[in-house]
C-alpha cells in the first residue's frame, strides 16, 4: 500500500470514526476564459495546467476561432473541444498527413488509416462482391459482419493502459465495462456473447529496487488487473474465452491492458439515425466526478506525478449496474424504443452527445443530469467518464414506455435535451447558456498537422545458433518463459462458460490443461454455427522490422483460428497499436511500417480489417533519466466462424499410433525468437509471411479438418517445432518420437536448432490417424508437409533421429511450463 | 404429457437465466423467465408454475454475502407463497447462486432455535474459480437427481464452499439423506482433495436437497452441460448427447408426467 501516493496515511488497529466531509452544492457561476488575449506562451500553459494537452497549432486554431467570432470561449467549450480533438477520441496522428520515409523511398498520406488499413478492407469487399460479408466497418463502436440468417456480430477491442498503470484493479475493470459499452453501442445495440483480453507487463519477478518512484510493482500491477476484468466479466455474465499475456521489462511504467467485446446483432438492428426532435436520454448510471480528463490524460505521457494529478481520471466501476442496463436496452431495442445508441466513453456525455448529433446539432440542459453527489460543475457533468452510462436518441412518443421499462427494473433514465436540426451544440445549465459550438467546427477545425515518419532497418546481424549435443534444457527454459508458460491462474479466475455457448475451451487436453490455439462457442443456443476467437502478437518481432512483426501477428492469428476449425474465408481481424511517443519520427515510422503490412497481407489473404483503435504515448518518465517507451505492441484479433462446430478439433495429441504432419515451412528466422530469448542471442532473420503460400495453406487446413481427416491441430509459434510438440504431448497426456530430417524446410534451415525453435509463420503440427494419412497427404499435394513421426503410448518425448536432441518425459515439461505462473493466492 | 410451467427469476446481477430457461424448454418444459420486481407487485404469479428456479449470477452484486440480498427479499416478501408452493407438490431448484440464495433464505435446510444449520462460503483458494468437476449422487430422494448415479459439470464461483454451523448438523444432515450431491475423485469410494472437490466444501457437498426431496441446491452448472459439445473432452470422443446435465432438467419435467 505504502507505493500508492493515494494512501496518505495507515493506521494499525480500529479507525475512529470522527466526521464526515459532505460535498458543498455547486454554486453556478459561468466561466468564461480570455483566450483571444494569449500569446502563445500562455496557451501552451493553458492546455498543459488545464489538462487540455492540445498542442499549439490546434490552441491557437481555437483561438483564432473565438477571434472572428468576437467573443472568448466558455470552460465547457473549451473542454469539449479538447475531449473530441484529443488522440483517444479523434485518432488525429493515424488518420493524419504523414510523410513517410523508408530506405526505399518516400510516401505521403493524406489519412494513413484509410490509405492502408481501411483500403486493404475496401478492396476485400470489392473482390468479394456479392459475396461480401461486412456489414459495417470503421464507423460505428464496433465493427459488423455478417454471422447467420438473423444475427450479425460486432467485436470491439480497446485499451486502458494508462488508468490500469495508477489503478490497476479499477483501470482493468473499468476497461472491460468500457470495451461492453461498445457492441452495445453498436448499431441498435449488440447483446454481449464474449470477452478477450490481452495484457503486457514487465516480469513479475522484477526486483523491487528496479522500480522507479510512481510505479506499482509488475506483479501487483498483474494481480490487479486480472482481478478488474474478472470481476466485471464475471459479474456481467460474459464468458471470457481468449487471451494472452506478454511480458517485457519496456512494459514497467507503463503496462497494456487490451479489452474486447463480441456482441450478437440483430441483422435487422444493424443502423441507427438520430431524428429531429429526438430525445437525448441518459441511462444507467449516476454521474460523478470519477474520470475527470480521461480522454486527454491517456493522450499524455506518464510520469511520477501522474497519480496526483490525473487519480481523478480513473473511473469507478459497478458490473451489476451495467448489467441491469444491458437487460433493459435490449428489451427496449426489441421493442423498437429509440432510433440510436451509442456509449459514453471517452469524454462522457461531451463525446457521446458530440457524436451522435454530429449531422443534425443537440441541446442539452446539464442541470437535468442526475448525479451521485452534489457539487459538480457543469463543465464536469459535461466531461465525467463516470461508468455505466448510455445515451439514446428516443421519438417523444415512445419516451413514456421507455421510462416505464427502466423503472420496472430499477435503472435510471433521464432526458437531458433534445435532437434539433440546427448544426450546433448548446448547452445550458439551469437557464443559463454555457456553451454554443458549431458542430462543423468540432468535428472539422482541427488543424491537419503533417507529421514526419522515418523508418531505418537495424543493420542486419547474423545468428548463429550454439551447437549443442541436446536440446532438452532449451525447450524447457522456453516452456517456462513467461510468455509461453501456462496461463491457467488468470484462465480459471475467469467464468469462460456461461451463457452455455463454450465449444473449444481456452484449456483443453486429458486433464482439461493444454494450451487451445482459439476459443469456440455457439453464440446462438440450439444452433451449429461457431464463433472462433484468437489473436496474434510478438513485440520481440518489432525490434527487428515492424513490418513482419505485424504480418507475423496477422498470421499468427488466423492460424490459430484456423487451427481449431476456422473458415478462412470468414476470418474478421482488428488491429490495436499501442506505441510509444509517435511526435518523434522514428516512432511513427516504425508503426506506419506495420500499418502497411497489415494493408499488403490482409488483402493477400483476404481477412478484412473491421475495427481498430490505437494508443500512443506509452511512455513513462522516471523522474531521473529519459523516458521509458514500450516495444512497439500490434495486438490483432481475429473473430472466425465455422458452419458446423461438430468439426472443430483441439490441440491435444488423442492416440498413440496416430501420425504427426508437419504443415508448412521452416526457414532460418531465429530473429526475436524465443530461442534467442533464453539462449541470450540478438540479430538473425525476422520470420517473414508469404501470404500467398499462406492463403493456400489455411484453405489446405481447412479442407482437411472439415473432411474430419486431422485428430488434433496446433499452431506453431512461440518455440516453434518443439514447442508445439511438447504441448500437444502433455496436453493429451501421450509421447511423441518425431524425425528431425523429414521437416520440410529451406536450404539454410539445416541446423537443428533451426529445425526445433524456428518461428517460421504458417506452420502447424497435425495428428492424423494411419487410415487417413494417404488423404490428409492428398489435401497437401504441392504445399510444404511432411510426415515426422508418431504419436506414442509412452510418455516421453523424442525430437531427432537416429540421435535424439530432445529427451524428456512429458511430465516434466510439463511441469516447467505449469510452474511459474502457478500463483497461488489471487 | 402436460409440459410443467417453470419460473426462471432475474433479479439484477441474474445472469444464467437464458441458458437456464433454454435448458428446461429443451427437456420439455415452458419457461419463463421473471425479474424479481415483477413477483414482488404480485406474489400470486407463483402459483402459476410447478418449477420455480433460481439461476447463477451475482444477484444485487453478491453485496453483503452471495446471494444474501435475494435471499432477505424471499425471506420477507414472499415466504407464505413460497411455502404455499413447496406445500403442493411443486419442486425448486436452485443454481449456484440460486443454490446460495436458497440455503441463506432457509427455503432449503430449516433453520432451528439457534440460526442456521449451515451455508456456503469463500473457496478455500479464496478465489474464483471455473473447472469441471465429478460428481456422485450419494443419497436417493431427490427429484432432480432420480436414476442418476454420477454426473460431470462445471462449477465457476467463488463462494462455493459448504459448511455447517458444527459436526452435530453436518452429522443430521447426512444421516438424513439431505447431502445428495457430492464432488468426487477417480474413485467414487474416496475422499475428493482439491481441486476435485474444488472449494473445500465439508463432506464434499455440491448439493443439497429438503426434506421432502422437491427443493434442490447445487453449485456445479447442469445448464452448461446440455450438449456433447459442452463437454470439455468431446473432441477425445467423451461426453454424450445429450450432456449429463440436461438428465437434471428432465427428472423435473418428468416428475410431473406421471
Amino acid at each position: 500500500v505504502l507505493a500508492n501516493d493515494a494512501v496518505e496515511q495507515v493506521i494499525r488497529g480500529p479507525l475512529p470514526f470522527r466526521r464526515l466531509e459532505l460535498g458543498q452544492p455547486y454554486v453556478f457561476e459561468r466561466v468564461t476564459v480570455p483566450l483571444r488575449a494569449m500569446d502563445a506562451a500562455a496557451l501552451e500553459r493553458l492546455s498543459r495546467q488545464g489538462q487540455l494537452y492540445l498542442s499549439l497549432a490546434e490552441m491557437l486554431a481555437i483561438r483564432d476561432y473565438y477571434r472572428q467570432l468576437g467573443r472568448d470561449p466558455t470552460d465547457v467549450e473549451l473542454e469539449t473541444l479538447a475531449q473530441t480533438w484529443s488522440e483517444h477520441c479523434s485518432h488525429k496522428t493515424l488518420a493524419g498527413p504523414i510523410l513517410y520515409r523508408d530506405p526505399a523511398g518516400q510516401r505521403q498520406f493524406e489519412n494513413m488509416l484509410r490509405e492502408t488499413i481501411f483500403a486493404a478492407t475496401e478492396e476485400i469487399r470489392r473482390r468479394l462482391g456479392p459475396d461480401d460479408w461486412c456489414v459495417s466497418v470503421f464507423r460505428d463502436n464496433a465493427g459488423v459482419v455478417r454471422f447467420d440468417d438473423q444475427y450479425h456480430v460486432a467485436f470491439k477491442v480497446e485499451t486502458h493502459n494508462h488508468p490500469s498503470a495508477l489503478e490497476p484493479y479499477g483501470g482493468a475493470n473499468t476497461g472491460l465495462g468500457g470495451v461492453i459499452r461498445d457492441p452495445l453501442g453498436t448499431g441498435l445495440g449488440a447483446k454481449p456473447v464474449a470477452n478477450t483480453d490481452v495484457f503486457c507487463f514487465a516480469p513479475p519477478d522484477t526486483p523491487a529496487d528496479a522500480i522507479p518512484p510512481g510505479v506499482l510493482h509488475p506483479r501487483r500491477i498483474m494481480r490487479g488487473v486480472v482481478a478488474g476484468v474478472r470481476d466485471y466479466g464475471n459479474r456481467m455474465g460474459i464468458p471470457t474465452v481468449n487471451g494472452a499475456l506478454y511480458f517485457d521489462p519496456r512494459y514497467l511504467g507503463n503496462p497494456l491492458v487490451y479489452c474486447g467485446n463480441v456482441g450478437l446483432l440483430p441483422c435487422d438492428k444493424a443502423h441507427k439515425e438520430p431524428r429531429p426532435g429526438d430525445l437525448v436520454v441518459v441511462v444507467g448510471g449516476r454521474t460523478g466526478r470519477d474520470g475527470i480528463h480521461g480522454a486527454t490524460f491517456s493522450s499524455a505521457e506518464l510520469t511520477h506525478q501522474s497519480e496526483t494529478v490525473s487519480g481523478g481520471a480513473v473511473q469507478i466501476g459497478n458490473a451489476i449496474t451495467e448489467k441491469m442496463l444491458v437487460d433493459v436496452l435490449l428489451e427496449a431495442r426489441d421493442r423498437g424504443l429509440y432510433h440510436a445508441i451509442t456509449d459514453c466513453g471517452a469524454g462522457g456525455l461531451s463525446s457521446a452527445v458530440g457524436e451522435m448529433g454530429q449531422h443534425l446539432g443537440a441541446e442539452v440542459a446539464l442541470d437535468l443530469v442526475p448525479l451521485k453527489y452534489e457539487g459538480l460543475s457543469y463543465t464536469e457533468i459535461w466531461i465525467s467518464e463516470a461508468q455505466e452510462r448510455m445515451v439514446l436518441a428516443v421519438p417523444p412518443e415512445k419516451w413514456p414506455e421507455l421510462q416505464a421499462l427502466c423503472a420496472s427494473e430499477g435503472v435510471e433514465a433521464t432526458a437531458i435535451g433534445t435532437f434539433v436540426p440546427t448544426g450546433r451544440l448548446v448547452l445550458t445549465y439551469q437557464g443559463h447558456q454555457v456553451g454554443d459550438l458549431a458542430m462543423e467546427f468540432l468535428h472539422h477545425g482541427r488543424p491537419r498537422i503533417l507529421r514526419q515518419a522515418v523508418f531505418f532497418p537495424p543493420p542486419a546481424e547474423p545468428l548463429v545458433p550454439p551447437d549443442r549435443g541436446d536440446y532438452t534444457e532449451v525447450l524447457k527454459a522456453i516452456l517456462g518463459s513467461l510468455n509461453v508458460a501456462s496461463k491457467e491462474w488468470v484462465i480459471r479466475q475467469y467464468d469462460h462458460e456461461v451463457q452455455a455457448g463454450s465449444v473449444v475451451k481456452p484449456l483443453v487436453g486429458v486433464a482439461n490443461d493444454g494450451p487451445s490455439d482459439a476459443a469456440v462457442l455457439r453464440p446462438v443456443l440450439g444452433s451449429c454455427r461457431g464463433l472462433v476467437l484468437a489473436c496474434g502478437m510478438n513485440p520481440r518481432y518489432g525490434d527487428l522490422d515492424p513490418y513482419w512483426m505485424a504480418a507475423s501477428a496477422i498470421d499468427e492469428a488466423v492460424r490459430n483460428c484456423v487451427a481449431v476449425g476456422a473458415d478462412p474465408k470468414r476470418i474478421a481481424l482488428l488491429d490495436n497499436f499501442c506505441w510509444g511517443n509517435t511526435d518523434r519520427p522514428e516512432t511513427l515510422g516504425t508503426l506506419v511500417r506495420a500499418a502497411l503490412a497489415c494493408h499488403d497481407v490482409a488483402i493477400e489473404l483476404g481477412t478484412p480489417f473491421i475495427s481498430g483503435k490505437d494508443s500512443l504515448n506509452n511512455e513513462f518518465r522516471p523522474p531521473d533519466g529519459p523516458p521509458i517507451a514500450i516495444p512497439p505492441s500490434l495486438l490483432i484479433s481475429a473473430l472466425g466462424q465455422v458452419a458446423d462446430v461438430h468439426r472443430c478439433v483441439t490441440m491435444d495429441f488423442k492416440q498413440a499410433g496416430n501420425l504427426v504432419y508437419l504443415v508448412g515451412l521452416t526457414r532460418n528466422e531465429m530473429g526475436g525468437s524465443h530461442f534467442a530469448l533464453v539462449e541470450g542471442l540478438s540479430g538473425g532473420q525476422v520470420p517473414k509471411v508469404d501470404a500467398g503460400l499462406a492463403r493456400q495453406v489455411f484453405a489446405a487446413m481447412h479442407e482437411a479438418i472439415q473432411s474430419g481427416l486431422v485428430r488434433a491441430c496446433h499452431d506453431l509459434s512461440e518455440g516453434g517445432l518443439a514447442v508445439a510438440a511438447a504441448e500437444m504431448a502433455f496436453a493429451g497426456g501421450l509421447g511423441a518420437r518425431l524425425d528431425l530430417q523429414q521437416v520440410p524446410a529451406e536450404p539454410d534451415a539445416r541446423h537443428p536448432a533451426v529445425r526445433l525453435f524456428s518461428e517460421s509463420n504458417t506452420r502447424f503440427l497435425c495428428e492424423v490417424a494411419p487410415a487417413q494419412a494417404a488423404a490428409f497427404e492428398a489435401v497437401f499435394r504441392g504445399l510444404p508437409c511432411a510426415c515426422l513421426g508418431q504419436v506414442t503410448e509412452t510418455p516421453w518425448l523424442e525430437i531427432g533421429t537416429p540421435r535424439p536432441l530432445v529427451h524428456a518425459e512429458v511430465a516434466a515439461l510439463k511441469e516447467a511450463w505449469q510452474r511459474p505462473l502457478r500463483w497461488q493466492a489471487t | 404429457m402436460a409440459r410443467p410451467r417453470v419460473l426462471i427469476l432475474r433479479a439484477p446481477g441474474t445472469n444464467c437465466d437464458v441458458e437456464t430457461a433454454y435448458a428446461f424448454e429443451l427437456a420439455g418444459a415452458v419457461a419463463q423467465r421473471l425479474h424479481i420486481n415483477r413477483l414482488l407487485e404480485n406474489p400470486g404469479l407463483l402459483a402459476d408454475f410447478q418449477v420455480f428456479c433460481i439461476p447463477g449470477g451475482f444477484s444485487f452484486g453478491d453485496d453483503v454475502a452471495a446471494g444474501r440480498i435475494l435471499a432477505s427479499l424471499l425471506q420477507h416478501h414472499l415466504a407464505a407463497e413460497l411455502a404455499e408452493f413447496k406445500s403442493r407438490d411443486k419442486l425448486i431448484l436452485g443454481i449456484c447462486n440460486g443454490f446460495q440464495v436458497l440455503l441463506k433464505a432457509g427455503v432449503l435446510v430449516e433453520p432451528d432455535a439457534h440460526g442456521p444449520l449451515a451455508t456456503l462460503t469463500w473457496n478455500d483458494s479464496g478465489r474464483y474459480e471455473d473447472r469441471w468437476v465429478r460428481l456422485r449422487v450419494a443419497a436417493p430422494g431427490c427429484v432432480f437427481l432420480r436414476g442418476l448415479e454420477s454426473l460431470y459439470l462445471p462449477v465457476a464461483h467463488a463462494e462455493g464452499k459448504f459448511v455447517t454451523r458444527d459436526p452435530a448438523a453436518l452429522g443430521y444432515l447426512e444421516s438424513a439423506g439431505r447431502l445428495v450431491l457430492r464432488y468426487c475423485g477417480p474413485d467414487p469410494g474416496q475422499p475428493a482433495p482439491y481441486p476435485d472437490n474444488p472449494n473445500g466444501s465439508w463432506a464434499d457437498t455440491a448439493g443439497v436437497c429438503d426434506a421432502t426431496g422437491r427443493v434442490l441446491g447445487l453449485m456445479p452448472h447442469p445448464e452448461r452441460h446440455v450438449h456433447r459439445t459442452h463437454h470439455p473432452r468431446w473432441t477425445r470422443g467423451e461426453g454424450s448427447e445429450p450432456g449429463d446435465g440436461l438428465l437434471v432438467f428432465r427428472n423435473a419435467v418428468e416428475y410431473f408426467a406421471g
